[in-house]
């Protein structure tokens, strides 16, 4: 992809895939030499000062946001448009989403435009953590006004070439024409004039009205790097070449926190193709983004590498982590969840309601370990020379892969360069730079020269930041029509927290506001509890993250207390959500909201409802299906969006499961890329449908059992729906935007395990569910 | 030294002839579309056509592949059916990461020469083994089927 891109080379210093030159020698002066408009040094980000009153969306971000069209685009004389994409590609589509964006706003020709790929430099482009379903809905707005203010400064110098108001003219695909003569002047003659003009003040922006858009919300843009990943020339961090490049594998300790007891290199070093062994050293906890530490094999190529590997002979001491057991483990979340725990919401008094209840219904849901599995494991390659570090790597946040390679380093972030390349596939992993760091310590090893580090499948699994292990505990006080008068959730997690703060067993509102506080049930007596859990492993965030064990449990919940009270299920729903209403988070107890203000993000209750409604109707519920069939619905808000999902499922004679079909219906706000929405929920049903039927990470004596897609199984295309069809509400552009990557999952898992108590009666509380339905 | 005949050129490698095709195609040979995944045959995404038949490059040594011709994603738009197949991938917005994508993109085109119309069933049988965790196997369904109903392309 890329590097092939003359411009992307600017940025990059690369040739070809295979960068040639020692630094990156700057956007501007490097298109300023291909002639072009560009304009340089960017705005600062929205600096938060202590005093100030607490940010939200885009504002509360580290750097916040950059919406200057001297920082995102350059237009050469040729015609060609440059737009900097800043966020990671991943699979989700912010390459083609942000930048159409801006095109749209610039009205410039999809045809001519090259997406160019930032490097980590947040003081320069605003934040770049690719992360929590933030990309669109954070820079909309911000790179709307980045393509119109371009197509304003092109408007006034077309406007001074030909001594007319400015009022006169007026940009047209490509070219700005004066509208009384029909004189046509294009972009690129413009470019150059332009670039010497002031960017416009935000308030004078005159940004297009939706009926205006030639792509935002049409759904027709080609992805920008089709072509270069259907005949194999997209470049992902595994794919990094540079000149006298070298190949490094390593041995991490099996358990985590155990040490390297000692090791024999002799036999490593005599497979042909090894060059050197050397170690790094862990550090101790929490794990933040620190590498495991542990015996690396260096050689000329990766194959070498693992052969070398292979052959070393090593000591491991097992550290206090050594007794972590998956089995035991869940006994003790089991124990707890069974006695009270630190309360995280009350609302009204449980105890009472369930007192005066007609009747007390509780279940316990148990959802193991998840490993992100990217199809791309982790790779970085890095190279110091001068006492400047250059990495190129798939990482989600690459700020914080310079920040943490400067600071292993002590380099200035300054002296270190993060190449971002397309990543093949994130999930919430890549955004742990530890990778970048070990090749940063790996290339210092070897005296500056380039080193790849590669990790293998197995490294993947076993040394992953796993997404939790959870047991949720439900318990409902249902009065004479079967609906709740009292809600007691306790949920206890190994907390995301652990891997920075090595003392905290508790979830942080982050989780707890991932579908577990903020549940706007209208339930008068609402107690929600958090007793601790230790973490023995790197915790780490999924896609979706504590969206996936809350919604499930609270989801299927609310599907056997229909069940018990004899209702349809998706009418019960809506009953237990209640009327349309708006909802502070506050009163939630959630003071975090996805980061949002509450103001513009309360919780509402109308859009459930409105999700719930429009699945039912497309997926005809209710309708009579053939024997072994069944639907299952699921409801689920997270990443302010919401999500109503149901899933039909056909279960054999044998017990064997299939989905033929799956309908969602998803209210993220206004939709750019419809195309790119429909592909993230096609592509969550399917992950959805994997952590429920397939996925499980164990640990035995400390370390994973798990190694390889025989043991950590995922989703095939069998396995998948025979159809996933996506039902799009949309909305005003003026409202605020929801997420899209990520609340697809949540609703999945409890949608399938609902459809497969009405195609069985069986219940399924404990995921995966592998062959527990077997005959 | 070992010659390799990719996508109809000879490529000499100075490798152990018990180097598996995956690495000498990335790391000597710098053809990097074809991609690591599992190492072990497990996901498909270093799949090639060896003589014309699906092989996974991970497990393939260069002394079994010595002699044969060996086509990569690199190449195979060389071969009409799979340049339907790319055009059917691109019209169908199939890639979400696009990492597995060249190995999928491989295995299709194997199942087309061998099956120019396949139902889902024998779609879901020969695609089986490619793993894809963004989870396009709907739009991969539809893109075999479209590239099998396509008229030749104009290359």
């Amino acid at each position: 992809m890329m590097p092939r891109d003359p411009l992307q080379q600017a940025l990059d210093g690369t040739a070809g895939g295979a960068p040639a030159q020692p630094a990156r020698r700057g956007f501007l002066q490097e298109v300023a030499a291909l002639g072009g408009l560009v304009l340089a040094a960017g705005l600062p980000g929205v600096a938060a000062a202590d005093d100030e009153p607490k940010k939200y969306g885009a504002d509360g971000m580290p750097h916040g946001w950059v919406d200057s069209p001297l920082v995102y685009v350059a237009i050469t004389p040729d015609g060609t448009v440059a737009i900097v994409c800043h966020r990671s590609e991943m699979g989700q589509g912010v390459r083609t989403g942000l930048p159409m964006i801006v095109a749209d706003e610039l009205d410039a020709d999809w045809k001519h435009v090259r997406v160019v790929q930032a490097p980590g430099d947040e003081e320069r482009y605003g934040n770049q953590d690719t992360d929590g379903s933030r990309s669109t809905r954070h820079w909309f707005m911000p790179m709307r006004r980045c393509g119109a203010a371009a197509r304003m400064m092109l408007e006034s110098a077309a406007a001074a070439r030909w001594g007319v108001p400015v009022s006169e003219v007026q940009a047209r695909l490509h070219k700005v024409v004066h509208v009384r003569s029909g004189r046509t002047l294009s972009y690129g003659a413009l470019a150059k004039a332009a670039a010497a003009l002031p960017v416009p003040a935000r308030d004078t922006l005159r940004l297009k009205t939706p009926d205006q858009f030639r792509y935002i919300g049409k759904g027709k843009t080609t992805l920008v790097d089709a072509q270069d990943i259907v005949h194999g020339r997209a470049s992902y961090g595994y794919d990094t070449r540079l000149p006298g490049q070298l190949y490094a594998v390593m041995a991490r300790p099996p358990v985590y926190g155990g040490k390297l007891r000692s090791h024999d290199a002799s036999a490593a070093l005599k497979v042909p193709g090894v060059l050197k062994v050397v170690t790094i050293d862990g550090m101790p906890a929490p794990p933040v983004f620190h590498p495991l530490g542990g015996v690396a094999v260096i050689a000329t190529n990766t194959w070498a590498a693992i052969q070398g590997r292979k052959a070393l002979v090593l000591d491991w001491e097992g550290g206090p982590n050594a007794d972590y057991d998956s089995a035991a483990f869940r006994a003790s979340l089991e124990q707890s969840a069974r006695a009270a725990g630190p309360v995280v919401r009350q609302d009204g008094d449980y105890a009472a309601a369930a007192a005066g209840a007609a009747r007390t219904l509780s279940a316990e849901y148990y959802i193991p370990h998840l490993a992100h599995a990217s199809m791309e494991p982790p790779a970085a390659v890095a190279r110091i020379k001068d006492g400047k570090c250059e990495v190129w790597g798939c990482f989600q946040s690459p700020q914080a892969a310079r920040d943490n390679v400067a600071k292993r380093l002590e380099l200035a972030p300054a002296d270190v360069t993060v190449h971002v390349t397309l990543l093949g596939g994130g999930f919430g992993r890549k955004s742990k730079p530890d990778f970048g760091v070990e090749a940063a310590l790996l290339s210092r090893a070897m005296d500056g020269r380039p080193v790849k580090v590669s990790w293998t499948r197995d490294d993947d699994l076993q040394h992953d930041y796993l997404h939790t292990v959870s047991v949720e505990r439900l318990e409902a006080a249902v009065n004479e029509h079967g609906l709740p008068v009292g809600w007691l959730h306790r949920t206890v997690a190994p907390t995301i927290l652990s891997t920075f703060n090595p003392t905290a067993e508790q979830e942080f509102p982050v989780e707890l506001g991932m579908g577990v506080i903020n549940v706007p049930f209208a339930i008068p007596a609402v107690r929600i509890e958090n007793p601790p859990a230790k973490a023995h492993t790197r915790i780490g965030w999924f896609r979706s993250v504590s969206n996936i064990p809350h919604a499930f449990a609270v989801q299927s919940f609310v599907n056997e207390l229909a069940v018990a009270a004899g209702r349809d299920a998706k009418d019960y729903l809506l009953d237990v959500i209640g009327p349309a209403r708006k909802v502070s988070p506050e009163l939630l107890s959630d003071h975090w909201n996805h980061g949002e203000s509450p103001e513009r993000y309360p919780v509402d209750t109308g859009r459930l409802r409105a999700v719930i409604e429009r699945v039912a109707s497309e997926a005809g519920w209710g309708r009579k299906l053939p024997p072994g069939h069944g639907l299952g619905i699921a409801a689920h808000y997270s990443f302010v969006t919401y999500v109503a999902t149901i899933v039909e499922v056909a279960v054999d004679s044998k017990g064997v499961l299939s989905i033929p079909r799956v309908d969602i219906a998803v209210d993220c706000g206004a939709v750019i890329n419809p195309d790119r929405v429909r592909s993230q929920m096609e592509g969550a049903a399917v992950m959805g449908i994997g952590a429920a039927t397939l996925g499980e990470i164990t640990f035995r004596e400390g370390r994973v059992e798990q190694d390889n897609f025989h043991n950590y199984q995922v989703t095939r295309i069998e396995g998948a729906p025979r159809q996933t069809h996506v039902h799009i509400i949309g909305g005003d552009y003026a409202d605020p935007l929801g997420g899209v990557g990520e609340p697809g999952v949540p609703p999945i898992l409890p949608a399938l395990c609902n459809a497969i108590f009405a195609a069985t009666g069986k219940r399924i509380r404990s995921l995966p569910i592998r062959d527990q339905l077997a005959t | 030294m070992i010659t390799l005949n990719i996508n109809g050129h000879p490529h000499p490698v100075d490798l152990p002839e018990d180097t598996p095709l995956l690495w000498a195609l990335r790391d000597a040979l710098g053809m990097t579309g074809t991609k690591y995944g599992c190492g072990v045959a497990l996901c498909g995404a270093c799949t090639v056509h060896v003589d014309g038949a699906p092989a996974r490059a991970c497990i393939t040594t260069l002394a079994t592949v010595a002699g044969k011709h060996i086509t990569t994603i690199e190449g195979v738009d060389a071969d009409p059916v799979g340049r339907k197949v790319q055009q059917a991938w691109v019209a169908n917005n199939v890639p979400q990461c696009g990492y597995c994508q060249a190995g999928q993109i491989m295995s299709a085109t194997a199942l087309l020469r061998h099956n120019p119309h396949p139902d889902d069933q024998a779609i879901d049988t020969a695609m089986s083994g490619n793993i894809c965790r963004c989870g396009t196997y709907g739009r991969i369904r539809s893109a075999i089927h479209q590239a099998a109903g396509m008229q030749e392309p104009q290359s």
